[in-house]
């Protein structure tokens, strides 16, 4: 069965780092231009989640669909044309440290576009004004801040104008004003439709992104819903969760 | 007794394990070297960092081996009234081993490291993941260039340190016999045939690729943060070197094998 209208669907997805389970038969599915927060105290599963969308992870079972094609069977050229209909916001970044601030951004359109050189600088400079780093073409990673990298890190994660965009914690180890500031550039990148998945810690920035939330516990769906539904739940757990400002 | 067992069994599985990942990433890179795409630009930077750029420390220790070889063989030779043999002993065990062998191991020290470190470093800072998530090879573009890198850089770095051996122990001749330039490398060359060359110069290739794949491998396998890319530079150096006086080993057999009139 292929479903049909849908950004990202898991299909009953388990995996186990040896004998350590960290994902126990989850399914979920995100909408076209939905914003999707998934909740959890750190070791649950939350990253194993996104880097299983991306295909940086396979799953012991169960099925992976990005925009209706099953990822899990892909490989190689096939998954790599998939994964460039995608960004990945990694938590410290990740910035590549042998290539300048403006060149990491630069990067996936030298390898999957046949622009110009002229014409990659100037929409890796534009991409970087986005993120309100445009001074910042030709420092090198580890010159910038830790808000600043991250910054660097989603202009890179749209660099080639993905219709998904995964996040992984994008406010931890930032000042609120900086974490603040990078939610509003995920909340215009979902005006302008582009599909969210975010990973965070951080319930203020969740109620500000998500159409839909999701709280993972020990590797399994504790609840899901609206931030409405999920204040309402009568769940201990989840009631903690969402009345903590940190999350836990 | 019990514990003993357990404890062997264990290690056993864990070093046949390892041996098994290190063939199956080995395997991969000898296939993946003849796929395309075959990343020219990277290619070309490793081929800059790891080829030219050891180009200054292989050609000094050249240079120093020479004089020192010299030094040797003149004390040797001098005692059965020999000397005029010395330009070519010199050049037959440069040639044929010395060379060879020590270009190999200051490039697993020098660039063994370098890649172990790297990689390592790119590994725990999810730098590697974000090479796929940019929907590149990261096993093709950082580990086959840097093999390939070594496979190519070594024999031509053997030759720049079998030059700099040969001139170190001319001027250590010259300084004492003053022998010329000219009458000191036809003497080098009198006794050096096609076989002492071109086998001990390209079986350097296999170094590379023993170089280039130990430390690529550790590099992707590194865990646990910068204790765990320390570890990994470390260990790239020291396996990298054993592996290479092991193969040395199996080489030199086979090329006595292979071309047995090669004056032994």
């Amino acid at each position: 069965m292929r479903p049909n209208g849908s950004a990202i669907r898991l299909e009953h997805v388990s995996k186990a780092f040896g004998a350590l389970p960290v994902l126990r038969d989850v399914s979920f599915e995100v909408k076209p231009g939905q914003a999707f927060c998934i909740l959890g105290r750190s070791g649950t599963g939350k990253s194993v989640t996104l880097k299983h969308i991306m295909g940086l992870l396979q799953p012991d079972a169960g099925r992976i669909f990005v925009e209706n094609e099953e990822i899990t069977r892909l490989t190689g050229a096939a998954l790599g044309r998939v994964r460039q209909r995608m960004g990945f916001l990694f938590q410290n970044a990740a910035l590549f440290d042998s290539i300048t601030v403006g060149e990491n951004v630069a990067f996936p359109m030298r390898r999957h576009t046949r622009l110009s050189d002229e014409e990659i600088h100037g929409r890796a400079t534009r991409k970087l004004a986005d993120v309100g780093l445009e001074r910042d073409f030709e420092k090198m990673p580890a010159d910038l801040s830790g808000g600043m990298r991250k910054r660097a890190g989603l202009a890179r994660a749209m660099a080639l104008d993905p219709s998904i965009l995964l996040v992984d914690e994008p406010s931890a180890g930032l000042d609120p004003i900086t974490s603040s500031e990078i939610d509003d550039l995920l909340l215009t990148r979902k005006r302008q439709g582009t599909t969210l998945v975010v990973v965070t810690h951080n319930i203020p920035s969740a109620r500000t992104l998500a159409d839909e939330l999701m709280l993972l516990h020990e590797g399994r769906i504790a609840a899901q819903g609206t931030v409405a539904e999920l204040e309402g739940s009568s769940h201990d757990l989840v009631r903690a969760f969402m009345r903590s400002e940190s999350g836990g | 007794m019990y514990q003993w067992l357990q404890t062997t069994g264990e290690g056993a599985i864990t070093i046949l394990a390892w041996v098994g990942r290190y063939a199956i990433f080995c395997g991969r890179a000898l296939r993946d070297l003849m796929r395309p795409p075959y990343e020219g630009g990277e290619l070309a930077r490793q081929m800059y960092e790891i080829g030219w750029r050891s180009v200054p420390l292989i050609a000094s220790s050249g240079f120093a081996i020479g004089v020192v070889l010299s030094m040797h063989t003149r004390a040797s030779l001098e005692r059965f009234g020999a000397e005029a043999m010395i330009p070519a002993g010199l050049a037959i065990a440069l040639i044929r081993e010395t060379g060879p062998l020590t270009a190999g191991l200051l490039m697993s020290g020098r660039v063994g490291a370098g890649i172990g470190a790297e990689l390592g470093a790119m590994q725990v800072t999810e730098q590697i993941d974000a090479l796929e998530a940019s929907a590149v090879d990261s096993f093709k573009f950082l580990a086959v260039t840097r093999i390939l890198a070594c496979v190519l850089s070594l024999p031509l770095l053997t030759v720049v340190m079998d030059f700099a051996g040969m001139l170190g122990g001319f001027l250590a001749e010259h300084a004492i016999t003053n022998m010329s330039f000219a009458l000191y490398f036809t003497r080098a060359f009198s006794l050096v045939e096609f076989q002492d060359f071109i086998p001990a110069t390209l079986k350097t290739a296999v170094f590379g690729f023993i170089i280039g794949s130990v430390a690529s491998f550790l590099g992707f396998e590194t865990r646990g943060g910068t204790e765990g890319v320390g570890q990994a530079s470390t260990r790239s150096v020291v396996l990298a070197s054993l592996f290479l006086i092991a193969g040395n080993v199996v080489l030199v057999r086979l090329i006595f094998f292979l071309f047995p009139v090669a004056p032994s």
